[in-house]
């Protein structure tokens, strides 16, 4: 099967355009009869939801939560880019399409980025107009920040909670609809299967958390928005319930898997402290702008501070090194997620850690406070020798800026960030792979389509800051509006889908038979424990950098641990009613399969790509080196019964707005 | 990962650990319809460092490997911000530290050999479900009656700059805006008043000028919602306030009792 993008033609700043006026519209009237699932209610799938019933299309949205609000683009904290140019510094559309492409190492779809900084100023418009509490500046007008990765301040934020924010907007503009009617909310269900009737998405099965029951669902499309897939590293900053189910559940049904190596390790999050860690905790990039990351020069005093005999602040200037600074001196701490996560496993495996795990890095504020400091005692005439002073002014004013990430270390870690160093390290955060979809984001199987992050369409092979939000938001409110009504056109007078047919029998009965399997096992062995084990084995040889001989190992190892999985997990109580354990032996189950995936894609991609690092492909330097002429497209797997024996379909990258050329941070 | 140990071999480390042994007496109810009650479970090697939650994760892992039912609680982020997680600890919604959910808090906070009583969040509108976990879907109801403003997606609607905002409106609208609709207000509330959670909307939304056009209608709706469910009134004790994990102040139930009066004397 040939990959169709179903790009539109014409220049690349007129395709979106285009495309809207000459596209298949639906009556109003005739929306009415028309059904949609949106399977996830988080910034893309509640958008989503909102707005499609607001033109008229009943909506069932369903998500595992307890209520729609809690889906886990809550927790997004930085921002959201839009190309408003407010701040008059030249930001433009073409600038944060380019800024995209690039920051994606060239691994994206041309077409659907631009549409993506397009659509940006409108999502800033919509979500004041809903009441979202952007942060202001004292004429009363918007303000912004900068993120990694650009030269203009095109970040829209809400103190450090954005995604709280936008997500609640959303969900208001739900609620107006639930409240119509027009929405109709299963909260507290999971998505187990997809129907497809006659070649097309007809609907899904899905278990209802509280009671236990099995549900079947029809519809006329059906859009998975369920978010990625990070949780396959069992530690990651998701929540503890973000899954791959649903998006895994279409792959099998014929959905074609994208690009699903490529993975954002995010370098600054707060170091596991020990086995019964359950998550991991981010703190801001934005940390980095006034914060040193260094580890001790010695391995001695990296070994003494482990032991505990050394402290941070024992060790002079000439004692620590600064590798980020030493490696690379134009960008310095600055440089972007991948770059930075990297260099700080680098410096961990050669033993150069500062916990008693040897996975963190110091990330100082010293230095900033001076600076602080001393700028403050100078513009209030203080004395600027005074060092008792400068240091307390220099505290105050770091405070005012960072405050609320300084008190969540505190809180997670008990030691004061202000007198000494931060500990971090990296942290699985978001997948930009996902399901493989076209222009219209319909997957490989007509009628299904996928949103947000659990597409992979926007980002390439590295997401920049602040553009999970816009990315979420577009496709929802501004995107599959317009793309889902074409394709429903031909389908108004269909009428409602019977859940009776055969199909959906089957597909109820599949999910019935793999829950009992689950029921009646009665194995030694907790769900956790083979989601630790599966988590250890993606982290160590499908982590942060990847060799040859790991993935391969990685593939065989997955295997055997799903095998492992089905012949001695243990699932107690009963599936007649609420069962939090049961819910998880679903979503392993298939984290057990997209693994293998991964790694296969992993092995395959003979390149180093942002998030995809080989170690048999980097510059003399250490840098990441891609190959271009060999694997400039994007990677869509086929499921043929077995993830290592995917049969891989290739859609070719073609940049015509764009020059391609290799990232260099120094 | 040649030198570098692995994240979950931590045995392979030498920890200098605290190791706290502890009682906890836990709210074990089989479903809604079935009476609860307090069972006794003795834990022992909890660090310091554990969340509250993670020390809940080793105690299910025990009963599991025991052949028991583990306990039910409801949790997702772990990071405070989801509102998921709940739990009525020694007699407090989000347990004895201040300003954190139930999944911040750390198990620093308690000392070796302490009992821990350890409840649902218990309100008549928040029905348990099993276990420690309750039905908070009260609370979606009341923002579905009035929650929101009236506009459609378009990308039509004006300039987001066209209406400048004071900046002190619109940061004390964030601070309401904060609210994470956990329950901790209402599980606090001698009279289960469901109050703070209502106000905290309705302030967003009246301190901000797109939110005055519906400002009438949706105090009059929301709270005849909030009375429906069957939440208690609002006495002024202030429990609410101490224990809200994000901050939510008194003030913006003084702010919707005035939306309130006006709106009743308008309609």
């Amino acid at each position: 099967m040939a990959l169709d993008s179903k790009i539109p033609n014409g220049p690349i700043a007129d395709k979106w355009t285009n495309y809207k006026d000459h596209i298949n519209l639906v009556n109003p009237a005739n929306k009415r009869n028309l059904d949609v699932i949106i399977v996830g209610t988080g910034l893309a799938g509640g958008s989503a939801a909102a707005t499609l019933a607001e033109l008229g299309y009943n909506v069932k949205a369903f998500c595992f939560q307890d209520s729609p609000r809690r889906a886990h683009s809550i927790a997004a904290q930085g921002g959201i880019n839009a190309a408003k140019n407010y701040k008059g510094d030249g930001d433009s559309v073409h600038r944060l399409f380019y800024d995209t492409v690039k920051g994606g190492d060239y691994r994206a779809r041309e077409a659907n980025v631009h549409r993506l900084a397009e659509v940006s100023s409108n999502i800033i418009d919509q979500c004041v107009a809903q009441g979202v509490p952007l942060a202001r500046e004292y004429g009363g007008l918007l303000d912004n920040r900068s993120f990694g990765g650009t030269l203009v301040s095109r970040t829209f934020y809400a103190q450090g909670q954005t995604g709280q924010q936008l997500l609640l907007g959303a969900y208001s503009a739900m609620n107006r609809q639930i409240g119509r009617g027009k929405v109709k909310m299963y909260n507290r269900h999971e998505m187990l299967d997809l129907v497809v009737v006659n070649g097309k998405a007809r609907g899904i099965i899905a278990r209802n958390l509280v009671t236990g029951e099995i549900e079947r669902h029809s519809a006329h499309a059906v859009v998975i928005a369920s978010g990625g897939y990070g949780n396959v590293f069992f530690l990651s900053t998701n929540a503890m319930g973000s899954n791959a189910t649903a998006a895994w559940k279409i792959h099998k049904k014929g959905a074609f898997f994208a690009n699903p190596c490529y993975t954002q390790i995010h370098p600054t999050c707060i170091p596991v402290s020990g086995e019964h860690q359950s998550k991991l905790t981010l703190m801001s990039e934005s940390l980095r702008n006034d914060g040193r990351i260094w580890v001790p020069a010695k391995l001695e005093d990296a070994q003494a501070i482990r032991e505990g005999k050394k402290k941070a602040t024992d060790l002079s200037e000439a004692e620590r090194d600064y590798f980020l600074e030493r490696r690379y001196p134009a960008f310095g701490n600055l440089v972007p997620r991948d770059v930075a996560s990297r260099a700080a496993k680098e410096r961990c495996d050669a033993g150069f850690g500062v916990n008693k795990t040897g996975e963190a890095v110091y990330l100082d504020f010293a230095a900033a406070i001076q600076r602080y400091g001393n700028e403050q005692a100078y513009v209030k005439g203080l004395d600027t020798k005074d060092t008792k002073l400068v240091t307390k002014l220099g505290t105050e004013l770091v405070k005012s800026k960072y405050g609320n990430l300084f008190q969540m270390y505190y809180k997670i870690v008990d030691e004061d960030p202000y007198t000494s160093p931060m500990m971090i390290y990296p942290a699985v955060h978001y997948t930009m792979g996902g399901t493989w979809v076209d222009y219209n984001l319909q997957t490989t199987i007509p009628g299904c389509f996928s949103i947000g992050e659990s597409n992979f369409s926007d980002h390439g092979a590295n997401r920049l800051g602040a553009s999970a939000l816009m990315q979420g938001l577009a496709d929802g409110y501004f995107v599959l509006p317009y793309t889902i009504g074409d394709y429903l056109a031909p389908d108004i007078k269909m009428g409602t889908i019977s859940t009776d047919l055969p199909e959906f029998v089957a597909a109820e009965k599949a999910v019935k038979d793999q829950i009992d399997k689950f029921m009646n096992n009665n194995g030694t062995h907790s769900v956790d424990y083979f989601h630790k084990k599966l988590g250890k084995i993606m982290w160590d040889k499908v982590g942060m950098a990847r060799n040859e001989k790991g993935l391969n190992e990685a593939i065989v190892e997955i295997a055997a641990l799903r095998e492992e999985f089905y012949k001695d997990v243990k699932v107690p109580g009963t599936d007649k009613g609420f069962n939090q354990e049961l819910e998880k032996a679903t979503r392993v189950a298939d984290f057990l399969e997209l693994g293998e995936l991964f790694a296969k894609d992993a092995l395959h991609r003979n390149e180093s790509c942002g998030g995809h690092f080989r170690e048999e492909y980097q510059t003399e330097e250490g840098e990441a080196q891609r190959d271009d002429e060999n694997f400039a497209y994007v990677a869509a797997w086929e499921y043929t019964g077995k993830p290592s024996e995917a049969v891989l379909h290739k859609e070719p990258l073609v940049f015509d707005n764009v020059k391609l050329v290799q990232r260099s941070y120094k | 990962m040649a030198q570098c140990q692995s994240t979950f071999d931590f045995r392979l480390y030498d920890f200098q650990t605290k190791n706290m042994k502890l009682t906890l007496k836990i709210w074990r109810q089989k479903n809604a319809a079935a009476e609860g009650k307090i069972v006794e479970y003795p834990i022992d090697h909890i660090e310091p460092d554990m969340s509250f939650l993670e020390m809940l994760d080793i105690l299910n892992d025990e009963l599991i490997m025991k052949g028991d039912e583990p306990v039910a609680f409801d949790h997702d982020c772990r990071e405070g911000i989801c509102g998921m997680c709940s739990l009525y600890i020694n007699g407090e919604a989000h347990g004895p530290d201040r300003g954190v959910t139930t999944c911040q808090l750390h198990m620093r906070m308690f000392k070796d050999g302490d009992t821990i009583f350890i409840e649902p969040f218990r309100a008549k509108a928040f029905p348990v479900i099993k276990d420690l976990v309750v039905d908070r879907s009260s609370f979606d109801r009341i923002q579905h009656a009035g929650g929101f403003i009236s506009v459609n997606t378009s990308g039509n609607t004006i300039d987001a700059n066209t209406i400048p905002i004071n900046k002190k409106d619109a940061d004390t609208a964030f601070d309401s805006a904060a609210c994470i609709g956990c329950g901790a207000c209402v599980a606090s509330c001698k009279n289960s008043s469901a109050m703070l959670f209502v106000a905290a909307k309705v302030s967003q939304y009246a301190l901000l000028p797109q939110g005055r056009i519906e400002a009438t209608d949706r105090v009059l709706n929301m709270v005849s919602q909030m009375d429906a469910e069957g939440f208690g009134n609002c006495t002024n004790t202030g429990a609410c306030e101490v224990e809200c994990p994000k901050g939510i102040s008194l003030e913006n139930i003084a702010r919707m009792n005035r939306e309130y009066m006006s709106a009743s004397l308008k309609g």
